[in-house]
């Protein structure tokens, strides 16, 4: 399909809203020091330590998100909207609230602040907890959108087969999931690997413990703009190659 | 149809066209006032201050054209630096200020007040802190402002002249954020500057015995530039003296 011509120079001007910053950011870089930029140990702490974080996260989204998605597929009527609403909400918030929200729930003074005793504050679970908070909703929609598009005719085979539901969702369903739980795996790492305002508001950052690789750029911009440009661009490679890698799979199953 | 499309076409091109070319018009007329005003730059933890400052003015100039813009001391001088339009910077850290005299050629910095450390715990102190060498103890929980931003560097420089090594919980990004982890409960110790306790609330303020070892000096920087000049050097005047001195003391600055 082909749109009227004149959307073409909006498209340029949209283009280019989108590159232009990250040339900016590439023209910030000094090249010659890239890799020693980083490769500096604040760097390599705080990328390892946002991999490991983004790493568990993903792997709780998973555990999480794909029965939250089953469970609103099961849903009827205006519920269901309603639900899901608040289930993507992290999704949309911004990222200072999610921190507050979080805080006020699993803070030494939260909701949970008694039973948890402080054992989660400053820690390197607090950063896992805000980036699955942020990130599951990926997984969801796309569970549920994917649930959605199906019949449920093999599914119900399998049934007159007698296999158990257990074993239906395990043989049938999940791996006719698979390129639904392959993107939402993707893009909820990505997320989690660029979170950072709740993360900011509700681990604190010290340096390998919860210092993720946005944190150590915004705290890098103050003395050493080079090295936060550097590592800033580390993560818009990531961003870019994990987007491309999720979005190959669902166009292939159209 | 193609008519249609070709007028729009041409409306965009001509707008993109008229934007690039009154893009120098545009920095200077929307980000800050041009030639009727001036446009301060201020350190966040002056906030106050520079609002009674204003105020003042206000009450004698009602028309005066004063805008201001408040933040880190470092994003400020970046911004200057880059281009943004101020008339007068005030830094909460000489070498901001500095570097952005030297960056654009201008004259020293001027000093205008003083700020030293304090200890900030939660309402009612609950670890029963008592001293910067509490601050190392095992049960309590603190933080305090990374060492690559100023309040961080004042800090770290207390420490060692205190022979202590601080282990905090979290190496924060700002003065806020020790202070919004404080107020909240979750440390139950931070070092701060003395005026960011004055204007927090749910929070105690625990004096560090020989504080004023470290001082943090805040210095103003006039820029030239297509500003309103009596009316900068009516603000620099009301806040470099007597009104300003005034003021600064009552929020819990020192004088230079």
């Amino acid at each position: 399909m082909t749109g009227p011509r004149w959307l073409a120079p909006l498209a340029v001007l949209g283009g280019l809203l989108v590159l232009l910053p990250l040339v900016g950011l590439a023209s910030r870089v000094p090249w010659e020091d890239f890799w020693s930029l980083v490769a500096s140990d604040a760097s390599l702490t705080a990328l390892g330590l946002s991999l490991r974080t983004a790493a568990v996260a993903t792997a709780l989204v998973v555990a999480l998100g794909v029965p939250l998605g089953f469970a609103l597929h099961r849903l009827r009527g205006p519920v269901r909207g309603l639900v899901r609403a608040v289930v993507l909400a992290p999704l949309v918030l911004p990222p200072v609230v999610g921190g507050l929200a979080l805080l006020y729930a699993f803070g030494r003074r939260g909701l949970l602040g008694e039973q948890l005793g402080g054992a989660i504050a400053f820690s390197t679970v607090a950063v896992v907890i805000a980036q699955t908070f942020v990130a599951m909703p990926f997984m969801v929609v796309s569970v549920e959108s994917a649930l959605d598009a199906r019949s449920g005719r093999h599914e119900a085979m399998a049934a007159t087969l007698g296999a158990s539901r257990t074993r239906t969702l395990l043989a049938v369903t999940l791996p006719a999931l698979g390129p639904a739980l392959a993107t939402g795996a993707v893009l909820a790492f990505a997320r989690a690997l660029g979170e950072f305002g709740a993360t900011l508001t509700f681990a604190g950052s010290l340096a390998g413990v919860t210092r993720t690789a946005p944190l150590e750029i915004y705290l890098a911009r103050e003395t050493d703009p080079a090295a936060a440009a550097a590592l800033s661009l580390v993560l818009v490679a990531v961003a870019i190659a994990v987007v491309a890698l999720a979005y190959r799979p669902l166009r292939g199953s159209r | 149809m193609r008519r249609v499309a070709g007028i729009v076409v041409l409306v965009l091109l001509v707008a993109t066209i008229g934007a690039v070319l009154a893009g120098s018009f545009i920095d200077r007329g929307e980000v800050g006032p041009a030639h009727d005003g001036i446009t301060v730059f201020a350190a966040a933890s002056l906030t106050d201050v520079v609002e009674q400052v204003v105020d003042e003015i206000h009450a004698d100039l009602p028309w005066a054209d004063i805008t201001v813009a408040y933040g880190g001391s470092s994003d400020l001088a970046a911004q200057i630096l880059e281009g943004a339009p101020a008339t007068i910077f005030l830094s909460a850290d000489e070498a901001q200020g500095d570097a952005v005299a030297d960056g654009l050629g201008l004259d020293e910095p001027a000093a205008f007040a003083t700020n030293t450390l304090t200890i900030v715990v939660p309402e009612g102190n609950p670890a029963a802190v008592d001293g910067l060498a509490d601050l190392e103890r095992g049960d309590v929980t603190s933080v305090i402002c990374a060492p690559q931003v100023p309040c961080g560097a004042a800090t770290a420089e207390l420490a060692s002249l205190e022979g202590l090594t601080l282990s905090p919980a979290s190496d924060e990004q700002s003065v806020t954020d020790v202070l919004s982890k404080v107020a909240a409960g979750q440390a139950d110790a931070g070092v701060v500057y003395v005026t960011d306790v004055a204007r927090a609330s749910g929070v105690e303020e625990v004096p560090i015995a020989g504080a004023e070892r470290v001082v943090n000096t805040y210095v103003a920087v006039a820029i030239p530039g297509d500003h309103d000049p009596s009316l900068a050097a009516r603000f620099w005047d009301d806040l470099v003296g007597a009104p300003g001195r005034a003021i600064l003391a009552d929020a819990g600055f020192g004088l230079p």
